[in-house]
C-alpha cells in the first residue's frame, strides 16, 4: 500500500533560517503519526508543506503515490487539511465558519446543515451553530477550529499542537474526537506535539524533529517510552538521576545518586550514568509494603498539585521524586503535605536516558 | 429653482458614486496586494500613496486640465467639462484614500486567515476574498471616506467640469457660484444638503457596523 504522504529529501529555507534540512518521512494510510519535537525544530513547516500551504525549495512531495507539483496543487489540497496551533477563525458565526470548506466544495445546503451538526456533536459543541466564533472560550474556539476541519471529511488531518494551552477539559474532548475520527472514519492524522504523554498514548508512530532534521523515527513505544539522549535534550522528564553504577551479581545495577540514596535498575551500566522513573510508575503507601519492588524508600510530601482526575505529589526521600497517583487514591490515603510516605518502583521502571 | 437643487444633488451623488466604484476597481486589489504581500520596497509603496492622501484638489485639477485640454495629449478624447471628466479625476484623487484604508484594514486581519482558507480548499482567489471579507469593516470605511472626500472636493469638479449649470454644476462648484452671485441663501442650502448626506452616510455606515457580528 502507498504511503498517504511521503515527503522525499524535503529541505525549506525561510531566508537565512533553514527549518527543514533534508527531511523524508513516509505516513501510511489511516495511521496517526506524531512529530515532536521543541518549538522552532520545524514541525510547522513540516506540516504547512503537507498541508500544501508552504512548498519546499528542493525535494519532492507524494500524496497517495501521485507527486505533487504545481499543476495538481490546488486540486491534492482539498484533500488534506490542517488546525493550526493559533486557533484562526473568521469573525463570524460557529455555523459559517465550519460551512466554510463545504460551500467551496459546492455542498447543497441541507447536507451542508447536517454535517455541522454532527462535526459540532463530536467536538461536544451540541447547538452552537449560531454562536459568534470571537466570543467562544479558547477552548471552545479550537474546538470549532477541529470540527472545521473534520468536516471536510479530508483524507489527510494535521494538527499542529491541538491541545497547546487548554485546560484539561478541553484537552481530553479534543483528545478522544481525535481517536475517534481516526478509527471510526479511518482518517490518517498527523499531529504535532511537545506533549510526549500524548504522543505516546494517542499515536503508534513517531519521528523526532531537532534543528530541522529527523533524528529518530520508528513506534511511539520506542521513543516516548525509552527516551534518547535526543529526547532528553527538549521534553521534560521528571526524576532524573544521576550517580555511579556498578553492576551487582544479580545482574542488576545499583546507582548511587547521592544522599544516601541507591537505586537499584534492571540494566547491566557500570561508571556514571543518568537514568530516570516515570511518575505513574511510582507506588506511594503509608506504611512499607512487601512487594516485588526492589526500590522502596521513605519520604515526606512536601509539595501537591492537583491536575483534575490526578494528583502530582513532589516527595523528599533524600532526593525529590514526583509521583503521580489517581485522586481517588489520593483521597483514600487522606495524604497533605509533611505527610510520611513510602515509595515503592520496580527496577525495570529505571530507564537511562 | 427647487428642481434646479434636486439635479445638482442628485448629479453630485451620482459623479462622486461613480467615481468611487471605478476608483474601487483598480484600489481595491492594489489595497489588497499590498496588505497580503510581502515585497522589496513595501513601506517605500505605502509611504508614497500615504503621502498622496493631501493631495490640493486644485494641483490634480490643473493637471488633469493640461491633460485633457484640446491641445493636450488626451485632447481627442473630447473630455474637457464633461461629467465624466469629474468622475475620472475624483477616481484618481481618492485612489491613494481607498488603498490606503483597504491596505491598513487587510493588515489588520489575522494572517493566518489566508492559510486557513487555503487549507480549506480555498483557491489563491478565493483566499484572498476571505480575507477582503475578513476586513468588511475595514473596507467599508474605505468606500466612505473615498466618497466623503470626492463629493465634498472642488477643485477637480472646477478645473475639469467646469460648473455647467444643467451638465457639470455639483453641489460644490454650485456653492461656490452662488457666493460669487451674492446669492447667500441658496448657497446655504445646498451646503446644508451637502453637510446632511455626508452626515447620513457616516450615520448609516456606523449603524450597519453595530450590526455586524
Amino acid at each position: 500500500m502507498n504511503p498517504l504522504i511521503e515527503l522525499k529529501d524535503v529541505t525549506k529555507n525561510y531566508g537565512d533560517i533553514t527549518a527543514l534540512n533534508d527531511v523524508s518521512l513516509r505516513v501510511r494510510q489511516g495511521e496517526i503519526f506524531t512529530i515532536a519535537g521543541p518549538n522552532g525544530s520545524g514541525k510547522t513547516t513540516m506540516l504547512r508543506i503537507m498541508a500544501f500551504i508552504d512548498t519546499p525549495i528542493r525535494g519532492e512531495v507524494y500524496f497517495d503515490g501521485v507527486r505533487v507539483s504545481g499543476s495538481n496543487r490546488s486540486q491534492i489540497r482539498t484533500k488534506c487539511t490542517m488546525v493550526f496551533q493559533k486557533t484562526a477563525l473568521f469573525n463570524t458565526t460557529v455555523y459559517k465558519n465550519i460551512a466554510y470548506g463545504l460551500k467551496l466544495r459546492k455542498f447543497p445546503k441541507n447536507k451542508t446543515d447536517k454535517r455541522v451538526e454532527n462535526v459540532l456533536d463530536l467536538v461536544k459543541l451540541k447547538g452552537y451553530e449560531k454562536r459568534l466564533s470571537k466570543k467562544l472560550s479558547g477552548g471552545e474556539q479550537q474546538r470549532v477550529s477541529l470540527a472545521r476541519a473534520l468536516a471536510l471529511n479530508a483524507e489527510l488531518l494535521l494538527l499542529d499542537e491541538p491541545t497547546a494551552n487548554l485546560d484539561p477539559k478541553n484537552v481530553s474532548i479534543i483528545e478522544e474526537t481525535i481517536y475517534r475520527v481516526n478509527r471510526e472514519f479511518n482518517t490518517t492524522i498527523v499531529m504535532a506535539t511537545h506533549n510526549l504523554f500524548q504522543a505516546e498514548t494517542l499515536t503508534k508512530r513517531a519521528a523526532l524533529l531537532l534543528g530541522g532534521k529527523i533524528v529518530q523515527a520508528g513506534t511511539a513505544q520506542e521513543i516516548f517510552r525509552v527516551p534518547s539522549k535526543h529526547l532528553a535534550s527538549f521534553a521534560r522528564l521528571e526524576n532524573v538521576f544521576s550517580g555511579s553504577s556498578r553492576i551487582l551479581k544479580e545482574g542488576t545495577s545499583l546507582i548511587d545518586v547521592g544522599n544516601g540514596l541507591e537505586i537499584e535498575a534492571a540494566l547491566k551500566r557500570s561508571g556514571n550514568v543518568t537514568v530516570f522513573v516515570r511518575p505513574e510508575d511510582i507506588i506511594v503507601s503509608k506504611k512499607p509494603i512487601s512487594s516485588s519492588a526492589r526500590n522502596v524508600f521513605k519520604g515526606k510530601i512536601v509539595e501537591i498539585s492537583d491536575l483534575e482526575s490526578v494528583v502530582k505529589l513532589k516527595i523528599d526521600a533524600g532526593k525529590q521524586f514526583i509521583v503521580q497517583i489517581t485522586k481517588r487514591s489520593f483521597n483514600e490515603m487522606q495524604l497533605n503535605v509533611r505527610s510520611e510516605v513510602f515509595l515503592a518502583f520496580k527496577a525495570s521502571s529505571v530507564h537511562t536516558v | 429653482m427647487t428642481l434646479e437643487i434636486i439635479e445638482i444633488t442628485l448629479r453630485s451623488l451620482g459623479v462622486s458614486g461613480t467615481a468611487t466604484l471605478l476608483s474601487a476597481v483598480w484600489s481595491l486589489p492594489i489595497g489588497l496586494t499590498i496588505g497580503i504581500k510581502d515585497f522589496h520596497g513595501k513601506r517605500l509603496v505605502k509611504g508614497v500613496f500615504n503621502a498622496f492622501l493631501g493631495m490640493p484638489t486644485v494641483v490634480l485639477g490643473l493637471v488633469l486640465f493640461l491633460l485633457i485640454r484640446h491641445a493636450g495629449p488626451f485632447g481627442f478624447l473630447n473630455l474637457l467639462f464633461t461629467p465624466f471628466a469629474i468622475i475620472v479625476g475624483q477616481a484618481l484623487l481618492i485612489t491613494p484614500i481607498m488603498i490606503s484604508f483597504t491596505t491598513s484594514a487587510v493588515e489588520s486581519i489575522d494572517p493566518d486567515i489566508r492559510d486557513l482558507a487555503k487549507t480549506l480548499g480555498a483557491t489563491e482567489i478565493q483566499a484572498s476574498l476571505a480575507i477582503l471579507k475578513e476586513a468588511a469593516g475595514g473596507t467599508l470605511l474605505a468606500f466612505i471616506a473615498s466618497f466623503n472626500r470626492a463629493i465634498a472636493e472642488m477643485g477637480v469638479a472646477y478645473m475639469v467640469g467646469g460648473s455647467i449649470p444643467g451638465s457639470t454644476m455639483v453641489l460644490t462648484t454650485a456653492i461656490a457660484l452662488q457666493r460669487d452671485m451674492a446669492n447667500i441663501e441658496l448657497g446655504l442650502t445646498l451646503a446644508a444638503i451637502l453637510l446632511s448626506i455626508v452626515f447620513a452616510i457616516n450615520l448609516t455606515v456606523n449603524l450597519i457596523q453595530k450590526r455586524r457580528p
